[in-house]
């Protein structure tokens, strides 16, 4: 079967994300942006699954409709009827803010236009295709994460670890729900362990199938944001002295195999042959519980209770607690 | 694993399927712009959650990637999450 | 002949389907709304979990497809729950 008998499909598949796009961002009414806003997630984890990529479709479906939806509600939550003021900016800055929207929208179609025309460039998709044997694993997306591209990803935890530091700075967590009532709670009671058991799952499988260090975190998180909808203000996160070993135990880690391997024939991050299967899954299971943990933070708005004198010699505050 | 022997005809009605399936998430879009409470909105975000997971199912198959079935057992666990998210923001905060 | 029965099962899932949506669109209050989406669309789901059951032919996905099934199911349940009641918590079921 040709991908030409898809093209009604995709035709019909483009319209809808386009037009649930613009409803999401045009509504005035927040609340319904936001849910317009987790429907696009999901329709964007299926469309990326038509696309042949189960790990862009997993980590949206985890990621773009779970964490974010969750996250956008958060900020919602103290506004009764959230509703964006009638046009916030006007006249001159409007007109050039509308050019500015144009030229970017005609750039990337110019893009877009030069990809489809096929030019033949240096692929490097198919030197890496060559070199996955050679990787330790056997999915083409975690190969490149983690392998050739690991400096990449190291720094892309650094990213996250820095924008949890942003959101601990704002102030203490906000406060939790009340109890929840039977039916959510058995729903909690039943989902969370399904959603930690396939966070492993998925962390394990993502060696030689889709899956992998992300989605695993994400969905961890999504069990640490359940428990927290539960009832739970702690979200199920260890104390706040944990917590801190577990936010950087993604960057120690991966830090760590890249110093430890380095040797007169190896380069920073260049696992020897034979240990790079078993390195990758270490560093991508510390780097599941860092996501984790960053992406339960920032859920829950700001530094857990017990969080400043957490780690200290004694208990009692010292003369430098002024936050 | 999943190299599934079908008919061209097969192949032909489960893209139709697939199609279809398409339109019926857009009928529930329009209620979820037309409706009038925030209840309306959620059912529409129910719908593209089991709707979502039928489609993959289907994909699954069309495609031979066994590993849309795993996307499905994630969409619709998050399914629940999202729905409890958007309920329960709204209940009297402690 | 499988194939046939596969072919027959999905397009009565996705009979129900659309019929959910429709109720979704055309019922006039928020809680039938929630019955013909949620009953509906669960088992226009499930009949076609089996009919991709039946294009797959393996044990494992078929156990697989039935768990998807059932996660779909409790979550639907839950949220169905969840969001009738925030609806009648805010006045507006009735």
């Amino acid at each position: 079967m040709t991908d030409a008998h898809w093209i009604p499909l995709d035709m019909l598949l483009a319209a809808l994300l386009l037009g649930l796009g613009w409803a999401s961002v045009a509504t005035r009414d927040l609340k319904r942006g936001v849910a317009l806003f987790i429907a696009l997630g999901l329709l964007l984890a299926v469309t990326w699954a038509r696309l042949r990529a189960p790990d862009l479709a997993m980590a949206e479906a985890a990621i773009g409709a779970g964490i974010a939806g969750a996250l956008l509600l958060a900020a919602l939550r103290d506004e009764d009827r959230a509703v964006l003021p009638d046009a916030p900016i006007g006249g001159p800055r409007l007109w050039l803010l509308n050019l500015f929207c144009i030229g970017l929208a005609g750039a990337v179609g110019w893009g877009l236009l030069d990809a489809m025309a096929g030019s033949d460039g240096i692929r490097l998709a198919e030197v890496a295709g060559d070199h996955i044997p050679d990787s330790g694993v056997s999915n083409p997306v975690t190969a490149v994460l983690l392998n050739f591209r690991a400096y990449d990803t190291l720094l892309e935890l650094a990213v996250v670890l820095a924008a949890v530091l942003g959101v601990l700075s704002l102030g203490p967590a906000r406060p939790g729900f009340e109890r929840a009532g039977p039916v959510l709670g058995g729903l909690v009671r039943w989902l969370s362990p399904l959603l930690i058991v396939t966070a492993g799952y998925l962390l394990w499988v993502g060696a030689h199938a889709p899956g992998g260090a992300f989605q695993a975190g994400a969905m961890l998180a999504a069990a640490a944001v359940l428990l927290r909808l539960g009832g739970r203000a702690d979200a199920g996160l260890p104390a706040p002295g944990a917590l801190r070993w577990l936010l950087v135990a993604g960057i120690a880690v991966f830090l760590v195999v890249g110093l430890a391997v380095i040797a007169p024939d190896r380069a920073f991050l260049q696992y020897p042959q034979g240990w790079a299967g078993g390195l990758i899954l270490l560093i991508e299971a510390a780097a599941t519980l860092s996501i984790a943990v960053a992406l339960a933070l920032a859920y829950t708005g700001g530094r857990p209770p017990g969080w400043e004198t957490a780690g200290r010699l004694s208990a009692s505050p010292s003369r430098r607690e002024g936050q | 694993m999943e190299e599934v022997e079908m008919t061209t005809v097969s192949q032909a009605l489960l893209l139709l399927s697939l199609a279809l399936l398409l339109v019926t998430l857009l009928l529930g879009l329009v209620r979820a712009l037309r409706g009038p409470s925030l209840e309306d909105r959620l059912m529409s975000v129910l719908l593209f959650g089991t709707g979502g997971v039928a489609m993959l199912l289907l994909m699954a198959v069309l495609l031979a990637m066994p590993a849309l079935l795993d996307v499905a057992l994630m969409l619709a666990l998050l399914g629940a999450v999202a729905a409890a998210a958007m309920t329960r923001r709204e209940t009297h905060d402690v | 002949m499988s194939e046939v029965l596969a072919i027959v099962l999905i397009a009565a899932g996705l009979l129900f389907f659309a019929a959910g949506s429709i109720g979704l669109l055309r019922l006039p209050d928020m809680h039938s709304r929630l019955h013909a989406l949620t009953k509906a669309d669960n088992l226009g789901l499930g009949l076609l979990a089996g009919g991709v059951a039946l294009f797959a032919g393996s044990l494992a996905i078929a156990l697989q497809l039935l768990l998807i099934w059932l996660l779909v199911l409790v979550a639907s349940a839950a949220s169905a729950h969840l969001i009738s009641q925030h609806a009648l918590r805010r006045g507006r079921g009735q």
